[in-house]
């Protein structure tokens, strides 16, 4: 039967089919390669991921589009394109060095959360500025002048722009090529990427070359970006959509080398040119088979190396300390659980809703605290499991029939089983490349949930998924998430001051001591994903039924990074800090989002402010404060 | 009838790239006996520590602890076989308390480490604190290990290190970063350990009162082969040895050392 399916692949490719395909292919190469080149060179200057740098990459388009109409009305000739390109990329170039100036200098020390934080805050920021400046519409560009008819090629009609993209990528390359080896920038930049500490040591004016590494980075993203006007208008969504595609590139490629960023895209255009032969739904499927076997073979990408072995003995971000539960704390749990219990009775029906979500999400953001804070794996896709959850809740009523029992119980057991899939390639890898990973495998899903309609309902989702009878009413229904979120708040917390969190949180401290007092610290950090894959798709599941409807931006990267807010905003180093910033955060979104139509700025502004003024969130500044009014108090 | 040794390496060889580090390196180490293995900066000295403890994978050449091939194993393999080490720049749980980071090794020897439930603040609490006591930590036993100075962190890790109940001890420059007084005590104690519990140690040092002081016998590595090995005695009036690596200073140091160590 294979055989079959083989046969009739092949007998559907013609000739001039796999013609096209491979140019076509080659041309997509040509434009990942050159976003990618430029993440991959700022990473491996700075050892920062910047998210940012899809933002650039969509103001490289906005910035082309605006200049190419007055540059072509001078002259509707080749070269007045060519300068058109240049200047975007220069124009995007400025807005790096502004970034690194003014933001990434900042937060070169603090630790890899807060960095990737940071530059996701900028996303937010850039996002709502763009569709204030340029409008939520798309705007379609110029076409090439010179380039806009198609050649053909052993019978093929190809578009005369995809041979100009294919001829650019080997360019670009080259350009790079002679930057990095001729250049003495470029040898501090092959230099800093190997160790940046024996570079800073040996005297190198570090923020040039910071500034000088942001700046090529930037200009290449906005290079990109405007090098697709003529194919696919500019709109304020290209962003996420570029960024994923770029850590692809550069995980398989292998992180700061910028040869395995064109190795990989070389790969990645065939396969997606080809793949729709196979998968005509969702070649991403393919891309995500790719990365995992490459991972399994290469941990670090095919052309990356494996950071050198540090002993170096850093503090970790994350809980500081873990004591014995003392018996105020657990008089106050007390309290806040009878508080909780008579809430309902006290609010309107729209706060009984608003304390269901806060309940959820507290949850959800106390799993991902237990994943991070204790363990140390900044996860960048936790939406995946809560989505995934709420998917499993939902198909559950709607395909299968069962009850919202039963769907309550598969909906922890998908995320459980999703993390412990994922989990087998993630927990291999670990800081700024697990959160990469985690991402990218996020990015997967959610495209799976968009693409694959008959099962998911596409963008539109599911309807109707309403709880059993019995938990119809919305008190209930409080109650129902009351007790089940408590319930999962208490077991993870229990989990924290078992023998296994202790354990956990010693690989995070140094994974090298773990590994010489017998612990496999791999398989720990195998557990806790799954752990925290049940607890979040268990609020994903709960979720589903407050809403009644499921949707794929509950797996979408703003998801994502909601959560993380929720941890920034109540602080890391606390076990309290998930819950204090899950409520605050949710609270605020449900009074602002009425009042502004700027809610991503803000959040994105927000995000920004904490990590540059109080990294250590409501709860670390809340004890501070205690602690000098007692201590104040005393000495008075 | 030979005793079997404790740990016997046999031609151990590591490259990075074209760089040997370590070539044909064989020695054994017996129970209750300290060896030191020295030698200059890039000697090799760490390279075949990590491989004994399992750090590196050795690209030739075989490690036997107690009659068990452990070439190439990983280091939780080799501690459980037992082999506690403690490392160059110490390595221990910083969010922690050292009694914490004693019990952390104890729930692992006992294989508890898996469990999501019992509360760990207990657990194995007074065998830890005992522990402690053997190296002289006892009072520090609830302040979180990373207020502690250098040279009590490295107890703390001496501690770990027997938690695992060890027949062998890895000390990789057990003594950095301590006085002079602390150097002797640890020194001391090691000793003292050694015979008491028939524990082998290997440990590699820069300091020569450590050496010449506390050894039973010293390896002397250099460009990754051993050249020169014996009792201190014999290696501090080793020609080659005096010229390539002790020096004038460090050849008198070395034999202040042994005098010091008949009288003591």
């Amino acid at each position: 039967m294979a055989r079959a399916i083989c046969w009739s692949v092949w007998s559907s490719m013609s000739f001039s089919f796999v013609i096209a395909q491979i140019l076509n292919g080659l041309a997509s190469a040509s434009s990942l390669f050159i976003v990618a080149s430029g993440l991959t060179i700022v990473f491996g200057v700075t050892r920062i991921v910047n998210f940012a740098h899809g933002s650039l990459y969509m103001l490289g388009a906005y910035f082309a589009v605006t200049l190419m109409t007055p540059l072509l009305d001078v002259s509707r000739s080749f070269p007045m394109f060519v300068l058109g390109l240049i200047c975007a990329a220069l124009l995007t170039g400025v807005l790096g060095i502004a970034l690194e100036v003014l933001l990434l200098r900042r937060v070169y020390k603090s630790p890899e959360l807060l960095q990737l934080l940071i530059t996701f805050g900028l996303v937010l920021v850039i996002q709502d500025l763009v569709i204030r400046i340029w409008g939520p519409l798309e705007i379609l560009g110029p076409r090439a002048p010179g380039l806009r008819g198609a050649v053909s090629i052993a019978g093929v009609q190809v578009p005369s722009y995809d041979l100009f993209l294919i001829a650019m990528g080997p360019l670009v390359f080259g350009l790079i090529w002679l930057v990095l080896a001729r250049t003495r920038f470029g040898i501090l930049v092959r230099a800093a990427t190997q160790d940046r500490e024996m570079v800073a040591a040996l005297g190198v004016n570090q923020s040039i070359l910071f500034t000088g590494a942001l700046f090529l980075g930037a200009a290449l993203a906005g290079l990109g970006g405007a090098l697709q006007i003529p194919r696919a208008a500019a709109s304020p969504q290209m962003d996420i959509a570029v960024l994923t595609d770029a850590f692809v590139v550069t995980v398989i490629g292998g992180m700061g080398s910028v040869p395995g960023a064109a190795l990989a895209a070389l790969i990645i255009g065939q396969l997606n040119a080809f793949g729709i032969v196979v998968f005509p739904k969702s070649t991403l499927v393919l891309v995500f088979l790719l990365m995992a076997a490459v991972l399994i073979v290469r941990p670090y990408g095919l052309l990356g190396r494996a950071e050198p072995l540090s002993l170096r003995v850093v503090t970790p971000e994350g809980f500081t300390a873990i004591a014995p539960t003392s018996a105020p704390t657990w008089r106050w749990c007390g309290v806040l659980i009878a508080a909780l219990t008579i809430l309902p009775w006290a609010v309107d029906a729209y706060a009984q809703k608003i304390a269901i979500e806060i309940l959820i999400f507290a949850l959800a953001a106390f799993a991902l605290a237990f994943l991070i804070g204790n363990g140390g794996l900044v996860s960048f896709g936790h939406a995946a499991y809560f989505g995934i959850g709420a998917y499993a809740a939902g198909l559950a009523v709607k395909k299968l029939g069962f009850g919202m029992e039963t769907a309550l119980l598969l909906a922890p057991l998908a995320g459980a089983g999703a993390a412990a899939l994922f989990g087998v390639f993630i927990v291999r890898l670990s800081g700024i490349y697990l959160a990469m990973l985690t991402l990218a495998v996020a990015q997967i899903v959610y495209a799976v949930a968009v693409q694959w309609v008959e099962l998911t309902g596409g963008d539109n989702g599911i309807v109707g998924v309403w709880p059993a009878r019995w938990a119809s009413s919305r008190i209930t229904y409080y109650y129902l998430t009351l007790v089940l979120c408590s319930a999962g708040i208490f077991l993870l917390h229990r989990v924290l001051h078992a023998p296994f969190g202790y354990a956990l949180r010693g690989a995070r401290d140094s994974a090298v001591r773990a590994d010489a007092i017998g612990l496999d610290v791999v398989k720990l950090r195998w557990l806790a994903f799954t752990l925290a894959g049940a607890a979040t798709g268990l609020a994903g599941g709960l979720y589903a039924f407050s809403k009644g409807s499921i949707d794929p931006t509950l797996l979408a990267i703003p998801q994502s990074v909601d959560f993380l807010a929720m941890l920034l905003m109540g602080g890391i180093q606390h076990i309290a800090g998930a819950l204090v910033g899950s409520t605050a955060l949710h609270t605020l979104k449900v009074i602002a989002l009425p009042l502004t139509d700027m809610w991503r700025m803000l959040l994105g502004v927000m995000i920004i402010a904490i990590v540059l003024l109080t990294p250590q969130g409501l709860v670390g500044g809340g004890l501070r404060l205690f602690r000098r009014s007692t201590r104040g108090g005393a000495s008075a | 009838m030979i005793a079997r040794p404790l740990l016997s390496v046999d031609r151990l060889t590591k490259a990075f790239g074209g760089v040997v580090a370590a070539r044909d390196v064989s020695f054994e180490v017996g129970r209750g006996e300290l060896v030191a293995l020295i030698g200059p900066n890039g000697a090799g000295k760490s390279t075949t520590f990590n491989m004994v403890g399992g750090q590196l994978e050795p690209d030739r050449g075989s490690v036997m602890l107690d009659g068990t091939a452990i070439t190439g194993l990983a280091p939780r393999a080799i501690w459980r076989l037992g082999a506690g080490r403690t490392f160059q720049i110490a390595q221990t749980f910083v969010s922690m308390t050292a009694v914490e980071n004693v019990q952390m090794a104890l729930q692992s020897a006992q294989n508890m480490s898996f469990n999501l439930w019992r509360s760990a603040h207990a657990l194995h609490r007074d065998a830890a604190i005992g522990l402690l006591r053997s190296v002289g930590l006892a009072d520090s036993a609830d302040r979180p290990v990373a207020t502690l100075a250098y040279g009590d962190i490295k107890r703390v890790e001496l501690a770990i290190a027997l938690a695992g109940a060890p027949k062998l001890l890895l000390m990789d420059e057990p003594t950095a970063g301590m006085s002079r007084g602390e150097r002797h005590d640890l020194m001391v104690l090691v000793g003292a350990l050694a015979r008491d519990l028939g524990l082998g140690v290997l440990f590699t040092e820069h300091d020569m009162d450590a050496v010449f002081g506390h050894a039973s016998r010293v390896l002397v590595l250099v460009r990754g082969e051993i050249v020169a090995r014996g009792t201190p005695a014999e290696v501090q009036a080793d020609a080659l040895v005096q010229r390539i690596y002790l020096g004038k200073s460090g050849t008198l140091a070395a034999a202040e050392a042994g005098r010091s160590r008949g009288t003591s």
